[in-house]
């Protein structure tokens, strides 16, 4: 730790390393949004119950809300910034749009990460895929539609 | 920031640790998905917090007949280790009816057994909770009792505990491995936790400091054919219970040999029902003995005027579990 009372922290941010100090009271979200600026991960209840902040270490979904930045010395982090580009877009990002998988777009990074990592977990049914998403909130009322974006990636 | 700042310390190891943990106002970080939601919410003002997430206790191992876990696992890897899984479903039943997909590759073992209540009155600093600050009252007493304990609740608390996984292990009769400054020791699960009586600010019998390791069960997997986790709650998933039951049962030439039966969401701690598994015992799975354990069950229920559904939710809880019991396997 420096003398100010910052934490020195390497991490690999969406496959580039990165070298950041953070507060001892800093979450992951705070760090990701407030320092590195990459705002595509919401903050949306702050406490761990929405999923809006959901992102990616070590390729498995967390909530970085409840994550202390500190405590993720050398993770692998990958955010929705990290996840295709307007000329390819990730898979998931495609079906979204085929699917009309969101309306006011505020869930939806975390639901796309989220459902990039429930896919790797490959979720036999349709009622796996639901239970998989329980931890993204959806205010809209998307979430028949995300259902079936993530049902026709995992082939059900 | 969203609370009160503290200073991080990351503990080297297992020695280091039990060091930096028992000074006064510090508090372990393992998963952080309790603690920070404490922390943000003003129950919990560490002045340090010491993360242990990185020291070597996350093993999970099913030899010989004896599972261990280790405290530092993540919840949904000890979901999906086959010696669990496989051999001891229950556990991973309640693991999975837990939390969410994120908070489950968070959370950690120990940090599952040593979570706070959930009460409202605890958790809003701005409330009256014996347990947060003593002696300010408890106001869940003549307030919102909806979820309070029906058992070994006291005039000081009523609080709960919240973790599915305690009363899967207090079901397989669990211990959890506790390592202090004087060195290791074991403990049965449910001795692990404390009633309120005039002090419920101590939800375990564990010193300051001191750490769970593992949790050891011996012997569960003879129940694997025939258990089930019946979680109870107001949403069908990610959610706290309104209350749960653990079953498990063994049969021989059609005979219940052995039963376990425990609960959850309804006292301080997993609360086994042993008078509805002895009366159980020694009788073909019926419908006529499913109903004696059920109205065993609640026995000694001692409501508030908020919780007095539980005693009948309970009651058809349990019937409920041993009747899927029953006919499994």
């Amino acid at each position: 730790m420096s003398d100010d009372g910052r934490i020195a922290l390497s991490l690999i941010l969406n496959g580039a390393p990165r070298n950041v100090a953070v507060a001892p009271c800093d979450t992951l979200l705070d760090l990701i949004r407030d320092q590195l600026c990459l705002t595509g991960t919401k903050k949306g209840c702050d406490m761990g119950a929405c999923g809006a902040c959901t992102v990616l270490v070590q390729g498995r979904r967390i909530k970085s809300c409840l994550a202390l930045a500190a405590s993720y010395d050398g993770a692998l982090i990958t955010t929705i910034e990290g996840i295709g580009t307007l000329e390819d877009l990730h898979p998931l990002q495609a079906a979204f749009i085929r699917h009309d998988a969101l309306q006011c777009g505020y869930c939806t990074p975390g639901q796309i990460l989220s459902g990039i990592a429930l896919l790797d977990e490959t979720p036999a049914t349709l009622a796996d895929i639901r239970e998989g998403m329980s931890g993204n909130l959806c205010r809209c009322g998307a979430q028949p539609n995300i259902v079936a974006a993530i049902a026709e990636l995992a082939g059900l | 920031m969203s609370g009160p700042a503290f200073r991080y310390a990351r503990a080297g190891d297992v020695a280091e640790a039990l060091v930096q943990g028992a000074r006064p106002g510090a508090a372990y970080l393992a998963g952080g998905t309790d603690l920070l939601q404490l922390w943000k919410s003003g129950a919990a003002t560490p002045e340090q917090v010491v993360d242990i997430s990185r020291l070597p206790l996350g093993e999970v191992r099913f030899v010989g007949g004896l599972l261990s876990i280790g405290a530092l696992a993540r919840l949904s890897d000890v979901a999906a280790h086959p010696g669990v899984a496989r051999d001891h479903p229950l556990i991973a039943e309640a693991i999975l009816a837990s939390a969410s997909g994120q908070v489950r590759n968070m959370a950690t073992i120990g940090g599952n057994l040593l979570q706070r209540t959930r009460c409202p009155y605890f958790r809003d600093p701005d409330l009256a909770c014996n347990k947060r600050t003593p002696g300010s009252g408890c106001g869940a007493l003549d307030g919102e009792s909806r979820q309070a304990a029906l058992f070994g609740a006291s005039a000081a608390c009523v609080a709960t505990h919240p973790s599915d996984l305690a009363v899967a292990l207090a079901a397989l009769d669990a211990e959890v491995e506790v390592l202090g400054a004087a060195g290791a020791r074991r403990v049965g699960l449910t001795d692990l936790f404390r009633l309120p009586g005039e002090a419920p600010q101590h939800d375990t019998i564990l010193a300051p400091g001191e750490l769970i390791t593992a949790a050891h069960v011996r012997g569960g997997a003879r129940f694997a054919g025939r258990s089930t986790y019946l979680k109870v709650r107001d949403r069908a998933s990610f959610e706290f219970a309104v209350l749960s039951v653990a079953a498990a049962l063994r049969l021989e030439a059609g005979v219940i040999v052995e039963a376990r039966l425990a609960t959850g969401g309804v006292a301080p701690l997993p609360w086994r029902l042993s008078r509805a598994e002895a009366a159980l015992v020694g009788r073909a799975p019926s419908a006529e003995g499913f109903a004696e354990a059920g109205a065993l069950a609640v026995e000694g229920a001692r409501p508030l005027a908020g919780n007095g559904f539980k005693i009948e939710l309970l009651r058809r809880a349990v019937v409920r579990a041993l009747q899927t019991v029953g006919g499994q396997a």
